[in-house]
Order: C-alpha cells, then sequence, then structure tokens
C-alpha cells in the first residue's frame, strides 16, 4: 500500500546520512575492540571484559544507578505531568517551562554549582551541620549519582508524559465514564495505559541517558560505572587499550537492547486514537485544600531540581564562594567578560537551532517509516539512530577528525572536519534520539484511520503530511526540537575534538576553557546562565504556539 | 665591498622579516584563556601583521587531535606543560626541530633540564607540584596546614584530601615518578597508598582538585604550583606550599611537523623567551615561575625563585629514561591500586587506624604483630620492581604492538588480563588488612 518512491528515497538518504555521519566514524575507531596484539581479528578482548571483577561490579552498577534513577525522575515527573493534564491549573505554564531548565546543565561549572550547593561542605550541608550537627551525603558514592542524575534528566520523562496526556483523546475518557468508571479504575484502565508511549519513551530515554552518562559519574569521582571506566582508558596519555572501546561496544549493545525492551513493553498494543485535537483530559478544578497541597508540591520539586540553577546564578554573580553558605560579595564584572565574547553565543544559537530542525525533520520521517511503512529494515534505522545516544562524545569526535579530516573543502581547500558545519551534523547526530523519541511517541496515538480516510479520498501523501500529520504531531515536533536544541547547547565533550578555531566555538566550549583556571569560574557560571536563558525563553516561546494552537484548532471545530 | 655586503644582508633580513611577519600563526594550547590571551594580545601587538589562532584543547583530545589531523596539518605550534605529551608528538615524529636564539635561558631548573636534549621543544616556564590548602576548611575543622609529603599520610587528614590521577595528567605523574624515585619503588608506593587512603577523591581532571579545594569540597589538594598560586592571585582563601622532594618540570611549545606557518610559530617561541614574554608569566592569574632568571626581579615579593633558593626540586634526582621506560605501567598500577578501589583502600586504612588509635602506647605484641600485618597487606604490591622496570614487560602497555614479534617473552599476555590479576591481589589484600585489624582490635 506504500510503494512511494518518495518514502523510499528518503529511507535510503536517512539511512546513507547515519552511515556516513554515524556508522563510518564509530567503525574507525571500534574496529580497535576486534583486533588482537598482532592486529588479527578476535573475541578475546570480550573474553577479558567478562573476565574482569571490575569491569562486571562497574556494568551492575551502571544498571542499578540507570534503573533506580528512572524511578526517582518518575517521582519527581509525574505529580507535575498530572497536575498540569488534569487540572485547571495555573502553575502549568510554570511547569512546562521551568521543568525543561534541570536538562540544560552545563558542563563543568554546573558541577561546580552543584557540589557548592550539595558537597559534602555545600551550602545545605553546611546550614545542616550548623543548626543540627549532622550532614547529608547527597552527592557520595551511588546514590549521589542516581540524586544527580534523577535531577538533571527527569524533564524527559516529563515533558513525554505531558505530550502524552495533552493527546489523549477526551471522548475515551468520557466513554468510559458514562458507562460508569470512575476514580482510580478509569485511571488505571483509561488514563494510564493511554499515556503509556509518552512515559515509556521518556523512562527509556532516562535510562539509557543515565547509563551511558559520563559527566556526572567523573563529577562526583565515582570510576567504578562503564562509561567513565571508557573515559578514562580511552583518554589516558599516550596509551590505547582496547578495553575503553570493547566497553563502548558493550554500552551500545545494551542501549539498543534497551530500546528493543521498550518497544517490547508497548509490543502488541494499539494507542491509537481517532479524535485528536478536543485535547487531553478533561479538565477540573482543585478544591481548595487540593489546590494548596498541588501548589506546595509543585513548588518543592521544581525548587529542588532549580537548586543547581539557583547556585549557577549566584556563581555568576559572586566574587569569592569558598567553604560558605553564599558568596562573599557580589558583582557584575563577570558578565562585562561574557558580553565581550558575545561571538559563542551567536554560534551557539546558529549551530543548535539547525541541528535541532535536522533532528525533527529526520526524526519524523523515520518514525513514519517505522511506524506507518513494511520498507525492510526500517527497524534498523531506528535502532542505528537510537545508538548514537550510547557513543561516548569522543569516541564520535575521533572517529569524525579520522573520517572528514584528509577530504579538503572544494571552496577554501581546509580539511572538512573543521568546518563549523560539522560541529553542527555532529550536534545533529548525538542529539537525533531525543527528537526521534518524541516523534514516535506522538505518531503511535495517532490512528491511521485518519491518513486511510484522507487517501481514500484522494489526497496526496504530501498532503496528508501537510494537512493532518505535521498539525496533529506539531506537540511532538516542537517537544523534540526543543529537547535536542537545549540538550546541544551545552554538549561539549564531541564539538571539543571538532573546533579548530575560537572564533567557530560554541558557548559550552567558552564554559570550559574558562574553567580551567581559578579566575575563571565567575565568567563561566556567566555563559552557563546566559545558555540557560536562551533555552528558557525558546521553551516559553514554544509553549506559546503551542497553546495557541490548540486554541485555534479549538475554535474552528467550534465554527465546524 | 663591505658595505655592499651589509646592504645585500640588511635586505634579506628585511625580506625574510617581512615575510615572516605576516599571515597567521595556529596555536593547539591546553593553557587556559587567561594564559594564552594575555600571549596572543601581546605578541599581536608586537606584530600586528601576524594573527595569532588559539585553539583549546585538554592535553590529551590536543595529542589525539595532532595524531588524526597529521596527514592534512594546520596546526602550527602544541603549547602546554607535560613533557612526556610532546614526548609522545615526538615518538609519532609530529613535531619538528627548533632550538631558540634567545640567549639566558639556563639549561637546568631544578635538576631538570628545560630544553628538549633533541631540540625538538623547548621550555618557556617551570612548575612544580606542592600542596594547596583551603583556610576556612581547615580552621573549621581544627586542622593544620602540611608541610611534607609525609604530613598527608597522618591519620587526621582521613577524608579530608585530593589528587587527580596519573593517568589523567602528566604533571601528575611526574609528582608519582618522583615519589617512587626519591622513596625507592616499593617504600614509595608504600608511602603513596598511606597518602591516597586519605583521600576523598581522584579526580578525573587536574583541574578537579584545586576547583574543590577553592570550593572548599575538601580541605588539601596535591597539586602543580600554578594551580595554588593563580587561585591566591584570584583571591581564594587558600595557601600553597612546595615540600622538599618535588620535581621541578618545564612547560613546553613546539614545532608540529609540517606546520603551515612554520617562521611564524619559531617567532612565537622566541617571544616567549623574551623579557617581555616571560614577565607576562608572573601576571596574578597566571603566575608559573619563567625559565629567564632575570625575570625574577620583578616577580611580588614571597614569588618562589627556583634559580636563586635551590631546595626547590633540587632533592631528587629525576631519571627521564627510567620514568620514561615504565610511564604507562606506573599509571595503570596507580589506577588499579588506588584509583578504582579507593574505597577498599579507605576501608582497610581505616579500621587500620582505628585499630592503632586503641593501641595507642599499650604494649600488646599481638595487637602490634596484627596491625604491622595489615599495614603490610596494603602496602604489598602485585609486581615486584625488577618486572616493572624490565623493558619487555612494559611492551604490554605500549600503545602501538602491532607485532607479536616486538612482545616476545610476553606474547599473548594482554594488558587487561594483567590490570585484572593485579585486580584481584589487590582488593584480597586490603579485605585481609581490613580482617587483620579487626582481629587486633579485637585483641585489645
Amino acid at each position: 500500500m506504500f510503494k512511494n518512491f518518495f518514502l523510499k528515497s528518503t529511507a535510503i538518504f536517512i539511512g546513507l546520512f547515519l552511515f556516513i555521519f554515524l556508522a563510518v566514524p564509530i567503525f574507525q575507531v571500534f574496529y580497535v575492540s576486534f583486533l588482537d596484539q598482532n592486529g588479527h581479528f578476535t573475541f578475546l578482548n570480550f573474553y577479558d571484559f567478562f573476565q574482569s571483577a571490575l569491569f562486571i561490579e562497574s556494568f551492575y552498577n551502571s544498571f542499578y544507578v540507570a534503573s533506580m534513577s528512572v524511578i526517582l525522575a518518575s517521582i519527581f515527573a509525574i505529580p507535575l505531568a498530572y497536575f498540569t493534564a488534569r487540572f485547571n491549573f495555573r502553575g502549568s505554564v510554570l511547569i512546562q517551562s521551568l521543568g525543561f531548565i534541570p536538562l540544560i546543565m552545563p558542563p563543568f561549572v554546573g558541577a561546580v554549582a552543584m557540589k557548592l550547593l550539595f558537597g559534602s561542605n555545600g551550602s545545605i550541608n553546611l546550614i545542616l551541620n550548623d543548626w543540627f550537627g549532622f550532614k547529608i551525603p547527597f552527592m557520595e558514592g551511588l546514590n549521589g549519582v542516581i540524586f544527580v542524575e534523577s535531577i538533571h534528566y527527569f524533564p524527559f520523562i516529563l515533558i513525554n508524559l505531558i505530550t502524552s496526556l495533552n493527546s489523549i483523546d477526551r471522548t475515551m475518557e468520557e466513554s468510559a465514564q458514562s458507562l460508569g468508571s470512575k476514580g482510580f479504575r478509569l485511571f488505571r484502565r483509561i488514563v494510564l495505559p493511554l499515556s503509556m508511549p509518552g512515559y515509556i519513551a521518556g523512562a527509556s530515554l532516562v535510562f539509557l541517558k543515565v547509563f551511558d552518562d559520563l559527566g556526572t559519574p567523573l563529577l562526583l569521582d565515582v570510576n567504578t560505572m562503564l562509561a567513565p571506566q571508557a573515559y578514562l582508558r580511552i583518554s589516558s596519555i599516550g596509551i590505547n587499550d582496547p578495553m575503553g572501546y570493547v566497553i563502548g561496544v558493550i554500552l551500545v549493545l545494551t542501549s539498543v537492547a534497551a530500546v528493543y525492551v521498550a518497544k517490547l513493553a508497548l509490543g502488541g498494543k494499539d494507542y491509537s486514537m481517532l479524535q485528536k485535537g478536543g485535547g487531553g483530559m478533561i479538565k477540573r478544578n482543585f478544591l481548595p485544600h487540593q489546590k494548596y497541597f498541588a501548589y506546595s508540591v509543585v513548588f518543592f520539586i521544581l525548587f529542588l531540581v532549580l537548586s543547581p540553577h539557583i547556585a549557577l546564578t549566584l556563581l555568576s554573580f559572586g566574587t569569592i564562594w569558598s567553604f560558605s553558605i553564599l558568596p562573599d560579595a557580589y558583582t557584575f564584572d563577570h558578565y562585562k567578560d561574557v558580553f565581550e565574547n558575545s561571538v559563542f553565543i551567536k554560534n551557539t544559537l546558529l549551530y543548535c537551532s539547525i541541528a535541532a530542525f535536522i533532528d525533527i525533520v529526520l526524526a519524523f520521517f523515520i518514525s513514519y517509516i517505522v511506524l506507518r511503512t513494511k520498507i525492510i529494515g526500517r527497524h534498523l534505522l531506528d535502532y542505528v539512530a537510537m545508538s548514537a545516544l550510547a557513543i561516548p562524545g569522543l569516541v564520535l569526535g575521533i572517529g569524525y577528525l579520522r573520517t572528514f579530516y584528509s577530504f579538503n573543502l572544494p571552496w577554501n581547500d581546509k580539511p572538512l572536519a573543521s568546518w563549523w558545519f560539522m560541529i553542527v551534523i555532529i550536534l545533529a547526530v548525538r542529539r537525533l534520539p531525543y527528537a526521534l523519541r518524541a516523534c514516535n511517541a506522538v505518531l503511535m496515538q495517532i490512528s491511521t484511520y485518519l491518513e486511510e480516510s484522507a487517501e481514500s479520498l484522494g489526497a496526496q501523501k504530501t498532503t496528508i503530511f501537510r494537512k493532518i500529520l505535521i498539525p496533529l504531531m506539531m506537540g511532538g515536533l516542537l517537544a523534540g526540537f526543543i529537547t535536542s536544541f537545549s540538550t546541544a547547547t551545552v554538549e561539549l565533550s564531541a564539538t571539543i575534538m571538532l573546533v579548530s578555531t575560537e572564533s567557530d566555538a560554541p558557548l559550552a566550549y567558552a564554559i570550559y576553557s574558562y574553567m580551567q583556571t581559578a579566575a575563571g569560574r565567575g565568567p563561566g557560571a556567566g555563559f552557563g546562565v546566559i545558555g540557560v536563558l536562551i533555552v528558557a525563553a525558546g521553551t516559553y516561546l514554544s509553549q506559546l504556539i503551542i497553546e495557541k494552537k490548540y486554541k485555534q484548532r479549538g475554535m474552528e471545530a467550534k465554527i465546524d | 665591498m663591505k658595505k655592499i655586503l651589509a646592504i645585500f644582508v640588511a635586505v634579506i633580513l628585511f625580506a625574510s622579516n617581512s615575510f615572516a611577519n605576516s599571515g597567521s600563526v595556529v596555536i593547539v594550547t591546553s593553557f587556559p584563556k587567561d594564559l594564552s590571551g594575555k600571549f596572543k594580545a601581546a605578541f599581536e601587538k608586537k606584530y600586528p601583521d601576524i594573527t595569532v589562532e588559539v585553539v583549546g584543547k585538554k592535553t590529551t583530545a590536543g595529542i589525539k587531535y595532532i595524531q588524526e589531523t597529521s596527514s592534512n596539518n594546520g596546526t602550527d605550534l602544541f603549547w602546554a606543560s607535560a613533557p612526556d605529551a610532546f614526548e609522545v608528538l615526538k615518538g609519532d615524529s609530529l613535531l619538528a626541530k627548533y632550538t631558540s636564539q634567545v640567549k639566558g635561558i639556563p639549561s637546568l631548573v631544578g635538576s631538570y633540564p628545560i630544553n628538549d636534549p633533541d631540540g625538538f621543544y623547548s621550555g618557556f616556564a617551570a612548575a612544580g607540584y606542592g600542596m594547596m590548602w583551603n583556610t576556612r576548611y581547615l580552621k573549621a575543622n581544627n586542622l593544620p596546614s602540611p608541610k611534607e609529603w609525609i604530613d598527608m599520610a597522618d591519620p587526621i587528614y582521613f577524608g579530608h584530601t585530593g589528587m587527580s590521577a596519573p593517568s589523567r595528567s602528566g604533571t601528575t605523574h611526574l609528582t608519582v615518578e618522583t615519589l617512587l624515585q626519591g622513596d625507592g619503588f616499593n617504600q614509595g608506593w608504600a608511602k603513596m597508598k598511606n597518602i591516597a587512603a586519605n583521600f576523598k577523591t581522584v579526580t578525573a581532571r587536574s583541574f578537579g582538585v584545586p576547583d574543590g579545594v577553592n570550593s572548599g569540597d575538601f580541605g588539601v589538594g596535591i597539586v602543580i604550583d600554578f594551580f595554588g598560586l593563580s587561585s591566591i592571585g584570584s583571591g581564594f582563601p587558600v595557601g600553597f606550599v612546595y615540600p622538599t622532594v618535588t620535581t621541578l618540570v618545564p612547560a613546553n611549545i613546539g614545532v608540529i611537523t609540517n606546520a603551515p606557518n612554520e617562521k611564524n610559530a619559531q617567532l612565537f617561541i622566541d617571544f616567549l623567551l623574551t623579557p617581555e614574554g616571560q614577565e607576562i608569566l608572573l601576571d596574578p592569574k597566571i603566575r608559573r615561575l619563567p625559565v629567564n632568571p632575570k625575570t625574577y626581579s620583578k616577580a611580588p615579593k614571597d614569588f618562589p625563585n627556583p634559580f636563586k633558593d635551590s631546595s626547590i626540586g633540587a632533592a631528587v634526582k629525576f631519571d627521564v629514561l627510567l620514568s620514561k621506560g615504565r610511564y604507562n605501567l606506573v599509571n595503570s598500577l596507580f589506577d588499579v591500586m588506588i584509583t578504582y578501589r579507593l574505597d577498599n583502600l579507605r576501608a582497610a586504612m581505616s579500621a587500620i587506624y582505628k585499630a592503632e588509635e586503641a593501641l595507642g602506647s599499650k604494649n600488646n605484641a599481638k595487637a602490634k604483630k596484627l596491625i604491622a600485618e595489615a599495614r603490610a597487606l596494603v602496602s604489598a604490591l602485585p609486581i615486584s620492581e625488577a618486572k616493572a622496570n624490565d623493558a619487555e614487560f612494559n611492551k604490554i602497555f605500549k600503545k602501538k604492538r602491532k607485532k607479536a614479534k616486538d612482545i616476545e617473552k610476553y606474547a599473548g599476555t594482554r594488558q587487561a588480563e594483567v590490570e585484572a590479576e593485579w585486580d584481584k591481589f589487590v582488593v584480597d589484600n586490603y579485605s585481609n588488612a581490613v580482617k587483620k585489624a579487626e582481629e587486633a582490635l579485637k585483641a585489645l
């Protein structure tokens, strides 16, 4: 039924794109893990992995931390999402705009801010110690990693769950109610199952991200996890231990397996609904006491998850902040530094918006091809794209240099890898999984009947995309755009390999370069705050667009 | 005739000068903006027609970048601290020889040669390891500031100190190697482990240590001097001291093979070594030790001067060849025994501390013996000194080993295999040490 030439060629094009910009560079680096000392093919290195007590322990730790983080992140995300979707609640805008921010943790400086706040001699523990004489080890060991990761990544669940809840067909709930279902039964039988695609999409992202995350364990100096083990071995001076790459391969395989399991969890069920745009669950008003309760929950969670950013802001205005609850004094000087170097901000805006745009276009077509066509190898597209999540940025960066450095650009005879657009491509490839999961979740909720009826009425594929799918998927597409865009603003590990002149460098790189000196902390934090503000403004703007769209559509429905 | 010759020479000089003094120079550096920016500005002021392009990368990333891009090289200079980073590039024939004509630079700082004896890279500033501490932290915890390495092994600092891993930072590696050469292989490791047992953390980045001390996350850190001195210069409540056993090492710069702007690159090296370039090092945000002894006359009052104060960095005759031969093995050994098993090490030592505290000045022969055994278990090494220095064995840890015949004696032995063995040895010893210490405690 879909013998469409356009779709097939799109599938081939996307496949080629992923092959050239993801598979080839990774292969350039990872093939080392299959070589023995003589350069012959071998599986011996993988045998060594399973023989090593340290690696097995690391594997177990990574798995434990990732699973626990999904649970804790769900505890943060579910109440916020539910309040927003179910009730007439003024706090919703707050949740939907601020709930994003934790994803944007600028490299290095974010870590310093977290430690100044939650560390064993951070503000909170200094206060606790002064008042009550004890400390809480927020940032120690595996539990510390779980705590920080959950704060950092819970927005993945929040965003996807809200999108999912908002696309629940109201008539489903109404029919259930008219048939006598209510209360918890209604929630369990209707709301919960229908919101599953979004929740699973978010939860699997959290799991994957935490499983592969390097920054947080490094910040807390927890070495006995897989990602830091890989990183420490790959980036040691003057040595090229194949085990680093073996761990990399294991990370990729585990990630693909996790995506597969998530797919199984959703498998065999139909989540699509016919009507769209009558938008979301039936909204209720809070009873007075419920309102206070809801507000206090919301404020508590938001305060907790945003506290690193409050510390970041203090750091950017503070002079010296050392072993004290607050900085010694405040100044605007750091921002002077920031604005004198505004080229970094401009670069970030340019790179990340192009990259995020590429992402949603690719994600739209990939999810369409996977969910709506029978093209052979379509699932492979999905898995390959998702595996980007598991590739350490450093590895992808080295792979890009290896693959693209020997080609020269035709117009200025400079290496392809040193062209700024390659930074855009690497950002797009690394952030594609976020957009992809978001698109996948919304498309899964749209019934194929809508497209089929349009087709039977003679509509072209392009018309169906333009008039039906894109408008209905708007929420998901925007969510994907924002997630890709905002997480790309703070990406460092891959871009740092590709930056060849400072004038082409993005903001995260500026933060890195300031954070290498004692005096650079303030300006580094300043850049971090600017990055967060950019993302917050973008998120707020897209919220407005979505809401306007919903209202418009509501109006049209009435007129019809 | 002489006149004509003079004019001829002048014309050639002028021509070559005007040729050299334009265009750009591309520098890959691990140095922070505070340092590279100052030099860039001063150099561009002196040579207005040359643009300096600074590309900041971590040392490891910088090496990888230059290795990966060598087929189509666009970089003129590599500029970083650790001499071993330059050794790696030199080994891959990625550095071009250049000896600067600037006069007045001695051949040694402390006991370390300032320039590469083969002429592939030049030192422009010196640095040595020491200890930095947060005064607020020490005051709040009632701790004295340390003076010597051995102070760091005192149980009072348990959980209060930090260091970076030698596999992460070439300068940290030199500290460990200095300790091993100063105290001997076995004694040195024992001391290192006693110091490490007090660590709150082993940071993955070398700058993580001054960061942690500046924030007050831990009290004392083992750092390279300029991290300490520039933190003081930036106003943090911290102090810094050199212990007697330290090695001064030069921070270096070298021209890359096939540099597109070789002349400008050489000009930049010369500039670093001139008095005006050397003075920039004294900036309160930089604070590195100049290699030109004359520059110290312009330094602030209590600025350390290794050319005058012979106690800095002279206690150990640093054997560069020995260090080079077992470089990766020492890194790997440190990671296996300390970085990855810090929790086990801490558990062992804290059990020993407890037993020793209970023992006090009591004369309990059994407990004393058990404690001594526990300490011996912690100090025990999974490898003998002879094997650690064996060039054949070290080949297992080398990066390039394309052919089996390169390994010969240990053909077929893999680094991962060796490390797994070491790991088992170390973990067993640490947990047996805990048992012994607990037994001692019971005997008291």
